[in-house]
């Protein structure tokens, strides 16, 4: 296999594309805005992360790209599924890290989530997503008291 | 074992503070894993592959490799994106800072999508290595930036590719982050006269091997 190796810091006259963050149409019948902030060890905003989103059901699948501005903002326009996967890529994350975005509001598919299920409550709050006027907000934190639940593959 | 770098690598100094301090868990698998992007949405031109259409200057290179899942078969039709210094080791990036010249005419910028056979090939230039602040004098070795989508999401993959014999490469904590000296050595470029281009372009192979399961089957 080849190994992975960190993103670096200088990606963001490459990746990013005007419609990455743009899972759906902003015209989309019932689509939002899934919006975070990523922070470090120190509760620092991360500027330079990229986050990658992948969601499929059986009506619609789709990927969304954004990096972070230079308060660690991200979003992503899109529609439910049971939950989104995520890749967060980073200077200083030698290789990306994984996670899950879970709604607040799905709570019986939540309820018999086989990945959920192994979690214990604090884990398991780390990856719901909170309610907003336009959408949901979902912060992720790399490391320290908050540290979201993280996957390995 | 996995070949991947440990999250924290205290030599890379900004691990300390990026590194999750919880062990991954362990997730059962998918549909929502075991599949990924294609891009259909957003095709990938011809011309993108070849990053010094402009008039870049530098050494002019062919950059080429088989994409492979860890089973050995080839991965047909799947996007590669790339980035890297122009020549004098500076980045088309507005935060790049190194009082190196930049060049109009390179953006460092390609995109490709591997053929049938799971090959790909970038024309580009030989990329400058860059100073960085991680230690004293710190340079980090000449590189081109590769982003995999692979199949699936298990698979997607950002590493870095190198060229052989670089002397930056033993005081480097990135690329020696990978504690496995077999998969170190597999970051590193390979010359390759056979794909040369006489009177054009020299030639460094670069094999590509993403590890993870997909749902894709096999093709015949
Ligand atoms: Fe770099």
């Amino acid at each position: 296999m080849t190994p992975s190796q960190t993103i670096g810091p200088f990606f963001t006259h490459a990746l990013p594309y005007p419609e990455g963050p743009l899972v759906v149409p902003l015209s989309q019948p019932h689509s939002f805005w899934v919006r975070g902030k990523v922070f470090d060890g120190v509760n620092a905003p991360v500027p330079d992360a990229l986050i990658e989103s992948w969601q499929v059901t059986d009506e619609f699948s789709g990927f969304g790209r954004c990096p972070t501005d230079e308060e660690g903002n991200w979003a992503l326009h899109t529609v439910k599924a049971p939950y989104l996967v995520l890749s967060v890529f980073a200077r200083g994350l030698l290789n990306r890290v994984v996670t899950r975005i879970y709604f607040p509001d799905q709570e019986q598919l939540n309820a018999t989530d086989p990945v959920l299920a192994t979690l214990d409550d604090t884990a398991r709050a780390t990856l719901l997503a909170r309610a907003a006027d336009d959408g949901y907000t979902f912060d992720i934190h790399l490391q320290g008291e908050h540290e979201t639940t993280f996957f390995a593959l | 074992m996995t070949v991947h770098p440990p999250l924290l690598w205290p030599a890379y100094k900004s691990t300390l503070l990026r590194a999750p301090s919880k062990a991954p868990v362990p997730l059962q698998l998918s549909v929502s894993e075991l599949t990924g992007p294609t891009f259909s949405d957003r095709p990938v031109e011809a011309h993108e592959s070849d990053l010094t259409r402009q008039g870049a200057i530098g050494e002019r290179l062919i950059v080429h490799g088989v994409l492979r899942d860890d089973t050995g078969r080839p991965i047909p039709h799947s996007v590669i994106e790339v980035w890297q210094t122009n020549a004098a080791g500076r980045y088309a990036n507005r935060a790049d800072q190194h009082p190196a010249p930049l060049d109009p005419n390179f953006t460092g910028v390609g995109r490709c999508v591997t053929d049938a056979q799971g090959h790909y090939r970038f024309q580009t230039i030989r990329p400058g290595a860059y100073p960085w602040r991680n230690h004293d004098n710190a340079w980090r070795p000449a590189h081109i930036h590769f982003s995999l989508f692979g199949r699936a999401f298990t698979q997607r993959l950002i590493t870095q590719m190198y060229f052989p014999g670089d002397p930056l490469f033993d005081q480097d904590p990135v690329l020696n982050s990978v504690r496995d000296p077999a998969a170190r050595q597999r970051l590193i470029s390979a010359f390759d006269l056979s794909a040369t281009e006489p009177e054009w372009a020299l030639a460094y192979r670069f094999d590509i091997v993403l590890g993870g399961q997909s749902a894709t089957p096999m093709e015949p």
